[in-house]
C-alpha cells in the first residue's frame, strides 16, 4: 500500500535538487537579532503586525546565533562590538547571511569617526546592503527579498563541483 | 552666592589661595594641583560635601599653559550646595594625584579622563582605558585629535578607497 492510497491522486512534479533546497532555506529564514542602534526600532516594526515579515517565513527572531541562518545587522558597530559581533557570526551554522541595515551598518553613515567601523563589511561578509537612515520596514523586507532571489540562485552542487 | 557657600569658600581662599568665579549662582573654585586633594578631603570631612558627582576634564587646545582644566563637581546633599574645583593642568602629558583615596567615584571616572584626554592620575590603582579599545592611539576628546577618520567615497575616488579598505573574509 503506498501513499498514493490514502492521499489519492498526486500529480508528481519534477524539480532539481537545489531548487529544492534553495526554496525551503528561503522559506523558513530565522534572522537573528543584532539590534545596536536606532535602525533596531524599524527592523521590530517590520517583524510587528502592520508589516508582518512572517509572511515570509521568519516568524521567529532567535537570540541565538546557533538557531538562526540571517544576521540582520540593525545599526552601527562600534569598534568594541566588532569582535563581539564576528564571534557571533562565527558560531552560526552554515549556510548563513548577512544584511547591513542602515547606512551606518553599511558604510558607516554619519558617524566617520574613531569609534564605529565604517562598514560592518570590515568584520563580516555582507550580502545585501539596505540604504536609508534608518530604512523604512519595507525597505528592509524588499532587502530579505533580494537576499531570498540571491539564495535561490545559488547553485551549490555546481558550484561544488567547480572547486574540485 | 549662596550664604552657606560663602565661608566655605572662604576657606579655600585662605588655605590654598584659590581664586573664584560665579555664574548664575555656580561657584567654581580654581585650585592648583598640588593642593586639590587636600581640598577635596577638607571639604568631605569638614563641609559635608560627601558626594563626587562628577569629574571632567576641558581642552583649550591651542593655549598651552595651562591647556587642560580637570573638574571636580561636588555636592552636599545634607546642606543642598554644588561647587566645582578646577585645577588648570600644564603641557602634553600631564599629570594629577588621584582622588580615589577621597572618592571611591573616582576610579571610573579618571579612567574615563585618562582615556578620552590623556591627563594621567598618579596612584590610580587601576589605570587602564575605560571607554575605548586598548589598541587605539590617542586621546579622542583631545581637540587635536582628527575629527574624521575614513576619507568619504565618490566616484571619483572610489577605487582608491575600495583598494585600501579592510574587508572581511570569509
Ligand atoms: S543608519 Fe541612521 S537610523 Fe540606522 S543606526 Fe545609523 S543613525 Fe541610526
Amino acid at each position: 500500500m503506498g501513499v498514493e492510497q490514502k492521499l489519492g491522486n498526486m500529480g508528481v512534479v519534477t524539480t532539481t535538487l537545489e531548487d529544492v533546497v534553495n526554496w525551503s532555506r528561503t522559506n523558513a529564514m530565522w534572522p537573528m537579532l543584532f539590534g545596536l542602534a536606532c535602525c533596531a526600532i524599524e527592523m521590530m516594526a517590520a517583524q510587528a503586525s502592520s508589516y508582518d515579515m512572517s509572511r515570509f517565513g521568519m516568524e521567529l527572531m532567535r537570540a541565538s546565533p546557533r538557531q538562526s541562518d540571517l544576521m540582520i545587522v540593525a545599526g552601527r558597530v562600534s569598534k568594541k562590538m566588532g569582535p563581539v559581533l564576528r564571534r557571533l557570526y562565527d558560531q552560526m551554522p552554515e549556510p548563513k547571511w548577512v544584511i547591513a541595515m542602515g547606512d551606518c551598518a553599511s558604510c558607516g553613515g554619519v558617524f566617520n569617526n574613531y569609534a564605529i567601523y565604517q562598514g560592518v563589511d570590515e568584520i563580516v561578509p555582507v550580502d545585501v546592503f539596505v540604504a536609508g537612515c534608518p530604512p523604512r520596514p519595507e525597505a528592509l523586507i524588499h532587502g530579505v527579498l533580494t537576499l531570498h532571489e540571491k539564495v535561490k540562485a545559488d547553485r551549490f552542487i555546481a558550484n561544488a563541483a567547480d572547486k574540485k | 552666592m549662596e550664604k552657606s557657600l560663602e565661608p566655605i569658600v572662604k576657606v579655600l581662599q585662605e588655605k590654598f589661595g584659590a581664586t573664584f568665579e560665579e555664574f548664575r549662582g555656580e561657584v567654581q573654585c580654581m585650585v592648583k594641583p598640588e593642593h586639590i586633594i587636600e581640598a577635596l578631603t577638607i571639604l568631605r570631612d569638614a563641609h559635608h560635601f560627601e558626594l563626587l558627582s562628577m569629574l571632567s576634564a576641558i581642552d583649550y587646545f591651542p593655549q598651552t599653559s595651562p591647556r587642560f582644566h580637570v573638574i571636580y563637581q561636588l555636592n552636599s546633599l545634607e546642606k543642598n550646595l554644588t561647587l566645582q574645583l578646577r585645577v588648570p593642568v600644564e603641557g602634553e602629558s600631564p599629570k594629577l594625584p588621584t582622588s580615589t583615596g577621597v572618592f571611591k567615584t573616582g576610579l571610573w571616572r579618571e579612567r574615563e579622563i585618562f582615556d578620552m584626554f590623556g591627563i594621567e592620575f598618579e596612584g590610580h590603582p587601576d589605570p587602564r582605558r575605560i571607554l575605548n579599545p586598548d589598541e587605539l592611539e590617542g586621546h579622542p576628546l583631545r581637540r587635536d585629535f582628527p575629527l574624521g577618520y575614513e576619507e568619504p567615497q565618490f566616484s571619483f575616488n572610489y577605487e582608491e578607497i575600495d583598494l585600501g579598505k579592510p574587508y572581511a573574509k570569509e
